[in-house]
């Protein structure tokens, strides 16, 4: 098993290098002269040739690159053009409000997609089914800044039971982690129900229920388990795209997270946070597939063998 | 023997027999049963009419009309939508909206569906360091979500539409390479690809002429269900300040102008919200219908 983890891990080192390069040269792209624009608009020739000379921007790009790469291991990113601050420090404090966001948008995605999904295979073509996948079709097409706006103006403005922005206490999750967590849940529930119909026609399910099991058991015990590998590759490709939405979801209710750090640095040409939250947004989807990999390694033991 | 084979004598079961039963009208007799389908086929043609006429059915100039006496009005039989904060009706706003963005979802697809193909059909065709290096570039295309990588290249370009539609096409590429790919992969192990080569045919021509039709019905799925997600992800960008700019009546733009005003007047972001949705959602059913005619077993992705 920790063969296999490890050799995985080493297939994601060459990716990781190219977002690597992807990401340093992110600076040399740009429009313009990095040096002037971490200078400021105001500043003088002369200013901005020590400003170059200061971030490196003289040497060699190889070098350049190195030094780069070397000061990012350690976590050093440089520092923020528009709050002068230490670009880590910024992430750090944005790091757990959107941590705790997807994870709670993911926990509750998963429990609901799932039940909707399996309720939907055990009616197929029945109302719980028709009424489940239309559910699901229209948690697919909903654009979560509408969702999101939708969810404020009922439970924020008209009813006012939820507040609208901050991250304080548990009551700030709830609407956010529904808009982001929406489209996640309708895709487990379309998937869920594919794979779950599909089992459903299995030798061991007939058995299950010859042997006299009731159905609960023959549908949680015997399908579900088994109906569990290809979902948990699914939930694994989803998380990205809650990375992503975090970015919408955030904005829209003005969640002191990542996902807003992002979007205000693009807006203020704040080059090094976008570097890099670029890199560590990056990191993170790596990591979660390589998790789901290594997750499906251990519920499907033939994979481990390969 | 010919007077037994002239039309007249031809009973109707043996006429209707030798109809040849074509991929295009086995796909329509599948598709026409499904009602939901077909529905929203009607809808993203309707569309595509409206956005076509927009300029010249809007009632108001969705830009530079100012009706100062209705701000933030309801709904009327003078505007249909209401008015929003500036005075400006809210339906042509609409209209115009549609225009840009399903020229957006459709080109940034196009470009994506065109280039992700020739990728995939190259990488399964050719094999070997082809396919490592255009699978190693959309290894690395599929280690940054969507969103982030669209913000990295509005970020490079600078905030419009145009570079929205780039942004867009870029992450659907590698999305229609591995699925072209896949699909070659196995279409280049059958019989009459062998048989093609055998008499000589050069690559190209096996290619563009035995391969590709093969791959059509997967990218016609595809390219279907895409439009929905990159008609969310330039608006998603717009409501994010990054594509169309104010005064631009993109839906993304309108709901981000709206939500100052969500307390006093909900139904401005009501109907760019909803127009996003209903199109989205048009083409995510019209999208399950055809891929449930081309292939009624496969399951729902």
């Amino acid at each position: 098993m920790l063969k296999y983890a490890v050799k995985r891990l080493l297939g994601l080192v060459p990716t990781l290098l190219v977002v690597a390069v992807l990401v340093f040269l992110f600076v040399h792209l740009l429009p313009g002269d990095p040096a002037r624009l971490a200078a400021g608009p105001e500043a003088d020739p002369e200013t901005v040739e020590l400003v170059r000379r200061d971030l490196g921007l003289d040497r060699p790009m190889a070098e350049q690159f190195v030094g780069y790469f070397s000061r990012a291991v350690r976590g050093d990113f440089g520092r923020s053009i528009r709050t002068k601050r230490p670009v880590m420090d910024e992430i750090a404090e944005r790091f757990m409000p959107t941590f705790w966001l997807t994870v709670w948008s993911m926990a509750w995605s998963v429990i609901f997609g799932l039940a909707v999904g399996v309720l939907s295979a055990v009616f197929r073509h029945r109302s719980p089914d028709r009424a489940g996948m239309a559910l699901a079709v229209s948690g697919i097409s909903i654009p979560s800044f509408a969702l999101g706006m939708l969810l404020v103006e009922v439970f924020s403005v008209e009813l006012g039971w939820l507040p609208t922005i901050g991250a304080g206490s548990w009551k700030h999750y709830v609407l956010p982690s529904i808009t982001l967590g929406a489209g996640v849940a309708a895709v487990l529930a379309r998937f869920t129900r594919a794979s779950f119909a599909d089992i459903l026609h299995e030798d061991y399910i007939r058995t299950a229920r010859a042997k006299g099991l009731g159905e609960a058991a023959v549908v949680l015990k015997h399908g579900l388990r088994n109906a569990l590998v290809p979902i948990v590759t699914m939930m694994g490709l989803q998380f990205g795209f809650l990375l992503g939405g975090s970015i919408v979801v955030e904005k829209v209710f003005n969640w002191p997270g990542m996902g807003r750090l992002l979007v205000d640095a693009v807006e203020m040409h704040d080059y090094p946070v976008i570097q890099a939250e670029v890199l560590l947004f990056s990191l993170e989807f790596i990591l979660i597939n390589l998790a789901v990999d290594v997750l499906y390694g251990v519920l499907n033991p033939l994979i481990r063998y390969e | 023997m010919s007077d037994a084979l002239e039309p007249p004598a031809l009973t109707d079961a043996a006429r209707r027999a030798s109809t040849v039963r074509t991929p295009w009208g086995e796909f329509w007799r599948r598709f026409r049963r499904q009602r939901v389908a077909l529905l929203a086929g009607g809808f993203v043609v309707a569309l595509a009419a409206v956005a076509v006429l927009a300029p010249a059915i809007v009632p108001y100039d969705p830009e530079n009309f100012f009706d100062y006496d209705q701000l933030n009005a309801r709904p009327s039989a003078a505007h249909w939508f209401g008015v929003d904060a500036l005075g400006r009706d809210i339906f042509s706003r609409i209209l115009v909206g549609a225009r840009l963005s399903l020229a957006a979802g459709f080109s940034s697809v196009t470009v994506g569906a065109l280039l992700g193909s020739l990728l995939g059909l190259v990488a399964g065709y050719f094999g070997g360091p082809w396919d490592r290096l255009i699978m190693r570039i959309c290894d690395v295309l599929f280690a940054f979500p969507g969103i982030l990588l669209a913000i990295g290249v509005v970020a490079v370009l600078g905030p419009g539409m145009a570079n929205v539609i780039v942004a867009v096409a870029v992450f659907s590429v590698p999305t229609f390479a591995r699925l072209v790919r896949g699909n070659t992969l196995a279409l280049t192990q059958l019989t009459y690809v062998e048989a093609a080569r055998s008499i000589g045919a050069r690559d190209w021509t096996i290619i563009l002429r035995h391969v590709l039709p093969g791959t059509v019905s997967v990218v016609l799925v595809y390219f279907t269900l895409r439009i929905g997600t990159s008609i969310i992800t330039a608006a998603s960008l717009s409501f994010l300040g990054m594509g169309a700019q104010p005064p631009t009546p993109e839906w993304g733009a309108m709901l981000s102008e709206a939500r100052s005003e969500l307390a006093v007047a909900p139904h401005v972001a009501a109907f760019p919200g909803l127009a996003v949705f209903l199109t989205v959602l048009a083409f995510n059913l019209l999208g399950d219908g055809i891929r449930d005619a081309l292939d009624p077993k496969a399951g729902r992705m």
